[in-house]
């Protein structure tokens, strides 16, 4: 079973029907004994890190997600939930994340050029790095995934699994062990994002 | 490098899909989800629903539908139609759209896309304006494009985005149903004044029509279109095939 952790910010309906659609079992949940007894965690998020670092932290939920990373289950954070993996964001100010990859978040407005658009919004080939992490066991190389954000994953180039190039290369997605994140919303990104969730629940099977 | 969209617009009223569809394979060509589905599975990079519907019973049918459509098909949905307040929004986001579009409803209350911006973010604000050139001048229509409001549409749409609008589709009354391609002047004015994403509604015939827009404006974003792709005069994936190979960077 995937349970979706409901934290609060944002609307998971897309999110929970893309896992229905691969014949996952999924629940949206708040419940710390629903995740303690899920096979995988998903964590979701939009909106400003502030806010959502706040609310999984002062709602307990974040040290829960941190202990079930910790202990080897598999963890997805997609968008603002993969940001929140991170040590730290500096979108309004300074914020904790989970620290769970090392590295920070950034606005993009640093590194790409002036006359591009903010935010990075609509479909972006992914490029992988280093050998294929098993996340993309079912993606090839240059598909496209949807991507909206104006923040981006910095300094955690050990974890970077793929890149997205919008005047400057971005962090597409990040792995370390048990932990993944995808910057794009795989849920919104068709045929491509579907397989990508389907790897996902894939992880630690015996298939 | 962010690929350009392909967008066909569904118009729905009372549930179905209205301008007669005609696909081969598809057994019901009135119905949003069928068709929704068919234009995923076939290249369309978004899609846009329209409610025309006047009557409560339809609006809560299509709320129905839309949440239908969002738990089978998972590409960027926008929902325009009938959006006047927040809870409008907060109604069709609930059922999974991404983004929702504004027209009358900004007109009428213009204060709703900041509103709507600052509880939603600005990516979720489309302001679609629906613009007609009199006496030379670019001005905006509400009423489905009947009614001149008389306002200037470059200043209107440029204080849409600063007022918090994350896109805009600009649907050329003018070249609108002539079928012989997009309306390059207006669409240049709106490029030069904004710096969101501007979506080019209104003219196309064939695929050429697509080409001559993003090799002549590299800043629009995307191309929406209804009728040529429901009746199939143009094919969502060969479109993008002839745009791939004129190195106009697409999702294949």
């Amino acid at each position: 079973m995937i349970a979706i952790v409901d934290y609060g910010v944002g609307n998971l309906f897309s999110l929970e029907s893309s896992f229905k659609a691969i014949g996952q079992q999924v629940v949206v949940t708040g419940d710390e004994r629903v995740i303690e007894s899920a096979d995988k965690i998903v964590l979701p998020g939009v909106g400003a890190f502030g806010d959502a670092s706040k609310k999984l932290f002062d709602s307990g939920l974040a040290d829960v997600v941190i202990a079930q990373a910790k202990n080897g289950k598999p963890l997805l954070g997609i968008c603002l939930g993969m940001q929140l993996l991170l040590d730290k964001s500096f979108e309004y100010g300074e914020h904790k994340g989970l620290g769970l990859i090392k590295g920070e978040i950034r606005p993009i407005a640093e590194v790409i050029p002036e006359n591009l658009k903010i935010p990075h919004i609509g479909w972006n080939a992914l490029n992988f790095k280093g050998e294929k992490n098993q996340l993309f066991k079912y993606v090839n190389q240059g598909e496209c995934v949807y991507f909206v954000h104006s923040y981006y994953g910095a300094n955690c180039e050990e974890s970077v699994i793929a890149t997205a190039e919008y005047g400057a290369v971005l962090t597409a997605s990040v792995a370390n062990d048990n932990v993944f994140g995808c910057q794009f919303h795989p849920e919104k990104s068709g045929r491509v994002g579907l397989n990508i969730l389907r790897a996902f629940c894939e992880i630690g099977e015996n298939l | 490098m962010i690929t350009k969209r392909i967008i066909p617009c569904l118009d729905v009223k009372n549930g179905r899909v209205v301008k007669g569809v005609n696909f081969k394979g598809l057994a019901d060509v009135n119905s949003p989800v069928e068709l929704a589905k068919y234009y995923s599975d076939n290249g369309a990079d978004e899609l846009v629903f329209y409610d025309i519907t006047a009557s409560a019973e339809g609006r809560t049918l299509f709320t129905d539908i839309l949440k239908e459509v969002a738990s089978t098909i998972f590409i960027p949905l926008t929902v325009g139609g009938g959006i006047n307040t927040l809870d409008d929004f907060d109604r069709v986001l609930k059922c999974g759209a991404d983004k929702v579009s504004v027209n009358s409803g900004a007109i009428k209350n213009p204060d709703l896309i900041y509103q709507a911006a600052k509880r939603y973010g600005d990516q979720c604000v489309v302001l679609s304006a629906d613009v007609k050139r009199v006496d030379g001048v670019f001005r905006v229509f509400a009423k489905g494009g009947r009614e001149n409001t008389g306002m200037d549409a470059l200043e209107w749409i440029k204080r849409g985005v600063d007022n918090g609008a994350g896109e805009i589709v600009l649907n050329s009354i003018d070249t609108d149903g002539v079928k012989k391609g997009f309306d390059i002047e207006m669409l240049d004015a709106v490029c030069n004044i904004v710096s969101v994403p501007v979506i080019a509604s209104g003219g196309a015939g064939k695929i050429e029509d697509f080409i001559k827009l993003f090799k002549t404006l590299p800043k629009v974003d995307a191309g929406l279109a209804a009728s040529i792709f429901h009746f199939g005069e143009v094919q969502i994936n060969q479109l993008k095939e002839r745009l791939a190979e004129e190195n106009i960077p697409v999702r294949l």
